[in-house]
């Protein structure tokens, strides 16, 4: 739907590879982009205005690396200054009294009951149980929706008394006499500009002294998230915030907000309508969606690190000239496997989820490749032809494997050469990590 | 209280600060700056308006600028026009049929968007211009944990029949069974869908089924096909209003939560890429808090004093 930020960086400043550090004007340029995607994804325009501002700093002063395109150097510094603002660290739930109790809020349809249901099993996974409480008397069978969800996690749900501030009163002691280790209040949702309503969660926090006062909130909300979790942070003091609906393809630029809003930790996010489907919350992952890059950057810092850039070249200059051999093939296994498992290097790509099950970029077959590769000879590696019968019978007794494999791997590598060289040729210039490390 | 003292209300806010904030803008001047026209961009972003809108708009009245020098009152009346020009044209309430058969109306939308109530409101409205009316609620978020119960609550409060099923079963024989019901009894027929994501293929496919049902029944399709928007959804609006468009060809949109502090301006771009009608708006809980759409009142509403 959005064009991909970074192509349109990598367009816009094509001409500065390798050129030592941005220009003042090259990065003005890719930041009214940069500019234009936090917008599209709902950043609140104040905060991206004042991300702008400390971006372009770091921005100048940083080198452009040879080993990526300028582009993405400065994209990698908006996601530096996004993780920042959202927090490096992980959050989790701080439950001290017993029982615990959690109370939940947020506006109309924002995913407040479901997220009651969710943490239950998150809790009851680790050995807590908790009670539902039906703190919703206002949306038609709001507490009956609760009821079923309690059945189906078969936990109890508490619900007496007619008003919401009796019915939190009286659900700390059933708690004890019960044996419930938390107790989760689901409360209806309201605008934070309706002071009555806004006043009856003041109360029901009088009354339970929460442990956490968990914001939920839509993550395809716009601009107004700013206003919405100030308002509800100024008259509750918010421990946390729970974001949700995170399984569409909404970019969550309100994360952003809520967290500069209110300064509060995300603690989960929703991405199902499922009760199992309850995340974690990731700042980096995040930061990263909203600049619409999948987990792109992290990759790329992967490849950064675990990549000799002059091994690289070398390589693909071999490939240039088809010059590209076993050893060639060993040594860049070798770099793939140094950056970590592949199923890891899969996920972080978009698609990549779906590219998994396919793949054929197994751990286990990179590993065997790479111990068949080693039981080679120095000659046998850099002049592949000069493998017959006998030396594969050698390299696969060599590598604990049968010659099957031998043979599979020396196919695997006129493969590989093939798909190396139409890619050395048709772009000019060859990189390593190949075609996956390109942007979208 | 009516609903257009509901909406004002509601607006309140919203009206306040754009027209406050782009006076203060304005600063002492009669003219415009670079300065001025940003912070005007800025608001109209503030208010989800899509930045390229926002960049249009603005340009519009730069442009005025470059004729004359213009005053505070004027740049309010260009950008109210400026609006009002991109969302008029389209306004149109509920198209019930003429003929024999019951009017269908099909209402989809993303989780949470308002759809159950809206369609309480949309039969409450019905109700009060016609109170013999046959209106038939049918229960297919079969999905959502009491999805129906809520629905069969409404249906009451509405006096509506309600056809369901249990939880689980398939959403479209709910509907073919509301179909035969409503085709003896005529009338309406409300068609109440789960929540889904627009980007969930198997989702988007169940919707497309119902709608396959009622063509294969009944020889066409529902007469309305409405998307549910929340007013506090950002520019995800827009991916949700192209989707739900292509699977069901959609004829109209209802903006809910207009009560609230969103002032929903990504209908905008979406009455710029699909030029369809924003029908009705919700400012409320209650089956009264709904509102026929007009776009000069949704501007004035938004900018007046
Ligand atoms: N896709 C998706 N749907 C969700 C998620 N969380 C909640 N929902 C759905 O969003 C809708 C609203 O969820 P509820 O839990 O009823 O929201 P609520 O805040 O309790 O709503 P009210 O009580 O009516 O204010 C339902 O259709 C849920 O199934 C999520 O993470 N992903
Ligand atoms: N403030 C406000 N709340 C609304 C409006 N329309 C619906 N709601 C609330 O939003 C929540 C979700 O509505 P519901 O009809 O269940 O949405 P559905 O999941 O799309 O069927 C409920 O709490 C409704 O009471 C509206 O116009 N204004
Ligand atoms: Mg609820
Ligand atoms: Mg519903």
């Amino acid at each position: 739907m959005f064009d991909s930020l970074s192509s349109k960086l990598n367009t816009i400043l094509s001409h500065l590879r390798g050129k030592g550090k941005l220009s003042e004007a090259d990065v003005n340029a890719a930041l009214r982009e940069i500019r234009l995607a936090l917008l599209e994804a709902d950043v609140n325009y104040k905060v991206v205005k004042e991300l702008m501002a400390s971006v372009h700093e770091r921005a100048i002063a940083s080198e452009v690396l040879e080993s990526l395109t300028p582009g993405q150097q400065v994209v990698k510094v908006v996601r530096d200054e996004l993780t920042e603002l959202m927090g490096e660290e992980r959050v989790g739930l701080m439950l001290a009294n017993k029982p615990a109790v959690i109370m939940l809020v947020g506006l109309q349809g924002c995913g407040k009951t479901t997220t009651a249901a969710k943490l239950a099993l998150t809790l009851k996974k680790e050995g807590k149980k908790s009670v539902l409480v039906a703190a919703d008397v206002y949306r038609p069978a709001a507490v009956e929706q609760l009821r079923k969800l309690g059945e189906e996690l078969g936990l109890p749900v508490f619900e007496q008394g007619s008003s919401p501030v009796q019915i939190v009163s009286g659900v700390r002691d059933w708690a004890e006499e019960n044996l419930c280790d938390v107790v989760i209040i689901d409360t209806a949702g309201r605008l934070q500009i309706d002071q009555s309503m806004m006043n009856e969660l003041v109360q029901l926090k009088e009354v339970t002294s929460p442990d956490e006062i968990l914001l939920v909130a839509d993550a395809m909300t716009g601009q107004e998230a700013v206003n919405i979790a100030r308002s509800f942070h100024e008259k509750l003091s918010l421990s946390g915030v729970v974001l949700t609906k995170l399984d569409g393809d909404a970019r969550g630029g309100a994360a952003l907000s809520i967290r500069a809003a209110t300064g509060c930790p995300i603690k989960f996010v929703g991405v199902g309508e499922k009760l199992p489907e309850l995340e974690a919350f990731h700042p980096k992952r995040m930061a990263e969606r909203i600049l619409g890059m999948g987990d792109m950057l992290s990759l790329i810092e992967q490849a950064e690190s675990a990549i000799d850039q002059k091994k690289a070249e070398e390589i693909a200059d071999r490939i240039r000239k088809d010059r590209f051999t076993l050893q060639d093939f060993h040594d860049q296994l070798q770099e793939m496997r140094k950056m970590g498992p592949i199923s890891q290097i899969l996920d972080k790509l978009p698609g990549g989820g779906r590219l998994k099950g396919s793949a054929n970029v197994d751990e286990q077959e990179l590993d065997r490749a790479l111990a068949i590769l080693r039981s080679m000879t120095l000659e046998e590696r850099l002049n592949p032809s000069i493998i017959g019968g006998s030396r594969k019978k050698r390299i696969a007794r060599g590598s604990g494997v049968r010659v099957r494999d031998v043979n599979w791997i020396l196919s695997r590598f006129k493969e590989a050469k093939r798909a190396i060289k139409f890619m050395g040729t048709g772009r000019g210039k060859s990189k390593f990590p190949p075609e996956f490390l390109q942007m979208r | 209280m009516t609903w257009t003292d509901r909406l004002r209300n509601g607006l309140e806010q919203t009206r306040n600060r754009l027209t406050d904030s782009i006076t203060q803008a304005l600063g002492q001047g009669g003219k415009l700056d670079r300065e001025e026209l940003e912070r005007i961009e800025e608001i109209l972003i503030s208010a989800d308006v899509s930045a390229p809108i926002a960049t249009e708009l603005v340009d519009e009245l730069s442009s005025h600028r470059k004729t004359r020098g213009i005053g505070r009152e004027e740049v309010l009346a260009i950008l109210k026009e400026g609006i009002k020009s991109r969302l008029s044209g389209y306004e149109r309430s509920l198209s019930l049929r003429n003929d024999s058969q019951p009017t269908v109306i099909l209402v989809a939308g993303v989780n949470g968007s308002g759809k159950t109530t809206t369609i309480a409101k949309l039969a409450a409205h019905l109700r009060e211009d016609d109170p013999t009316m046959s209106i038939t609620f049918a229960a297919a978020d079969t999905f959502r944990a009491a999805a129906i119960d809520q629905l069969d609550i409404w249906a009451d409060r509405v006096d509506a029949d309600l056809i369901k099923h249990r939880i689980g079963a398939d959403p479209s024989a709910v509907v073919f069974d509301a179909l035969e019901h409503a085709r003896r009894r005529g009338g309406v027929l409300f068609i109440d869908t789960a929540g889904r994501l627009h980007t969930k293929h198997n989702l988007m496919e169940e919707l497309q089924k119902i709608n396959r049902t009622i063509v294969k029944r009944l020889g066409h399709k529902p007469d309305e096909r409405l998307l549910i928007l929340d007013a506090t959804t950002g520019q995800n609006g827009i991916c949700q209003a192209i989707s739900f468009h292509t699977a069901i060809d959609l004829t109209g949109v209802v903006l809910t939560k207009l009560d609230g502090t969103s002032k929903g301006g990504v209908i905008l771009t979406i009455q710029k890429q699909l030029a369809l009608p924003i029908m009705y708006i919700g400012v409320g809980e209650t089956k009264d808090d709904l509102h026929e759409f007009v776009s000069d009142q949704f501007v004035d509403a938004l900018f007046s004093t």
